[in-house]
């Protein structure tokens, strides 16, 4: 793999930028390389993004140039192997209310809705990391029959548990809120719990597995 | 107890913020004039980082049911306790039932209300901070209503100062006398926004992205007075100027944003992320403010303006350090004060 590139974003923080493409090996080893990051001293933040890790810390304490080193050692050190993830199985009413957009899916991938549903649910998704909403996580791993660009004019409001495609991604959104992705149906599940700790349902580098409770048209 | 008698425009509780979840999607939260609240606490003898009230612009009126100490710190809102007029960081002691008027600021944007005890809502992933955005933490997840009642903590003596509620008031030097404060600008080509009184000077160091955009971008980052429009809020400031273009228009893949981060989407007018923002994000990062001038910006007004000047990390290091030193002066100033008392 080529050398990642390491460089500031501010005075409190570092990134660690691997080369595109973005691929799920490639996600391994930053995960793999966020655990060793939680480790190093004075590093408050450790944040993973898609082919990226962010470390933030305490410029007064932390050496900038040692933990830049530090990183480097760390991406070399790290395998993908030891990355961590559990598997997490979200049960899904699909169509009707809570997925209103689900026939329209099927149109636009030429498909029927029940197939719609069987590949959306046969697929075994993985967490690459999470952002836009605390719980909400960017889920690597759709049939490429089901990406559908996102609707042109965003939704006021779209339920908490609402699951999603937008582009190639498949999502849900952990609390309502506007939102622009194609809906397809509704998990009761709470993805985020502040009283909890963890908070969220899902974790960098777990892996995500929709079941049907029902479809509906 | 403190009753929230009229809350105004936009009142949270909030402490130093909620760290260690941004890879969850947590944002961090707290007083975005974090230096202000720092010294508010101190000022009534509680912890640095406990929970006060940010009172976004005024007007605000609080009742305080218990004898105890309060101090107002960041903006100046003209306050009066039961109509006598009250200083902006001082410690003051507050009797029962006494009323706490704040106007609506004249210069700045936010102050805090700090009270011994600190405001002793449930922390929430180690912090006391409202996360508007995800309705948690705070009172009820939510900004403070009319009608609202906050309990107040047990005084704890922190570094061995208690202040009782009898001891008279006495004040600190507020950042803005300071000489830390000052920044070193270079000549400008100097483009004065019309309307704009003044544009306060920000320390900024280049992005990741700073190289893909047009050596015009560049002039113009560094020489526009911004201004920060009305539909800028705690997670970010979107600013109004020429717009930024980019030489390579590369898509990026997401990565992590942080308050600072100055971010220019596709239609070339910057936001600078502030604390309630998102903790990931897509647009390219033009550059990033310093995190010893955060609360600086914090305190810039609406429909006010921002100019960024250029620092290297080596200069932000040390306008935190300095900034600490003020904080440790300001630390050494009270508890010498308290030892005349004392005497």
């Amino acid at each position: 793999m080529t050398p990642p590139r390491i460089h500031p974003l501010g005075d409190c923080a570092l990134v660690c930028e691997a080369a595109p493409p973005a691929t799920i090996d490639c996600q391994r080893r930053i995960w793999a390389l966020a655990e060793r990051a939680r480790l190093m001293p004075h590093v408050v933040e450790v944040v993973p993004g898609m082919n990226n890790l962010t470390i933030v810390f305490d410029p007064l304490d932390a050496d900038y140039e040692s933990l830049a080193a530090q990183l480097e050692a760390g991406w070399n050190a790290a395998g993908s192997a030891d990355a961590p993830g559990s598997t997490i199985e979200i049960p899904v009413r699909y169509g009707g209310e809570d997925g209103p957009d689900l026939a329209e899916l099927a149109k636009h991938a030429g498909l029927s809705i029940d197939e719609v549903v069987k590949r959306h649910t046969e697929a075994e998704y993985i967490v690459f990391f999470l952002g836009f909403q605390p719980g909400f996580a960017y889920l690597g791993g759709l049939d490429p029959a089901l990406h559908m660009p996102r609707r042109r004019e965003p939704r006021l409001e779209v339920p908490a548990g609402s699951v999603g495609i937008g582009g190639a991604q498949t999502g849900i959104y952990p609390a309502a809120s506007p939102g622009g992705w194609q809906l397809l149906g509704r998990t009761e599940l709470r993805l985020f719990d502040p009283s909890r700790n963890p908070p969220t349902l899902m974790q960098p580098g777990d892996r995500v597995r929709f079941t049907a409770l029902e479809v509906r048209a | 107890m403190i009753d929230v008698i009229r809350a105004g425009v936009l009142s949270t509780v909030q402490d130093l913020g909620r760290h260690g979840y941004r890879h969850l999607g947590v944002s961090s939260g707290g007083a975005l004039d974090a230096l202000s609240l720092e010294i508010g606490n101190r000022l009534v003898g509680n912890r640095p980082d406990a929970a006060g009230i940010e009172v976004t612009f005024g007007p605000t009126v609080l009742r305080f049911k218990r004898a105890t100490r309060i101090a107002i710190t960041g903006t100046d809102f003209g306050a009066t306790l039961d109509d006598v007029p009250v200083y902006s960081w001082w410690s003051l002691p507050v009797r029962a039932g006494q009323e706490l008027t704040l106007r609506a600021a004249k210069r700045g944007m936010r102050g805090y209300v700090c009270i011994a005890g600190g405001i002793d809502v449930l922390p929430m992933l180690g912090s006391r901070s409202t996360d508007l955005g995800a309705c948690f933490g705070g009172l009820g997840g939510r900004a403070l209503r009319d009608g609202d009642r906050l309990p107040a903590g047990v005084p704890q003596p922190h570094k061995g100062i208690a202040f009782s509620p009898e001891e008279p008031a006495f004040g600190v030097k507020a950042p803005a006398w300071c000489k830390f404060v000052l920044v070193d600008e270079p000549l400008r080509r100097g483009r004065h926004a019309p309307g704009l009184a003044w544009a306060a000077p920000i320390r900024v160091l280049r992005g990741p992205e700073y190289a893909s955009f047009s050596d015009k971008a560049h002039d113009d980052f560094w020489n526009e007075e911004w201004t920060i429009t009305p539909n800028s809020n705690r997670m970010g400031f979107r600013l109004a100027g020429t717009a930024l273009e980019r030489r390579d228009k590369t898509e990026l893949l997401s990565h992590a944003v942080l308050p600072g981060t100055i971010q220019v989407p596709p239609n070339g007018q910057p936001i600078i992320l502030m604390g309630d923002a998102q903790t990931t994000g897509g647009y390219p990062k033009i550059g990033a403010v310093i995190r010893a001038d955060l609360w600086k910006l914090a305190q810039a007004r609406l429909n006010g303006g921002v100019r960024f000047i250029e620092t290297s990390v080596e200069e932000a290091r040390h306008a935190l350090a300095e900034e600490r030193q003020y904080v440790k002066q300001v630390e050494t100033a009270i508890a010498m004060h308290e030892e005349r008392i004392a005497r």
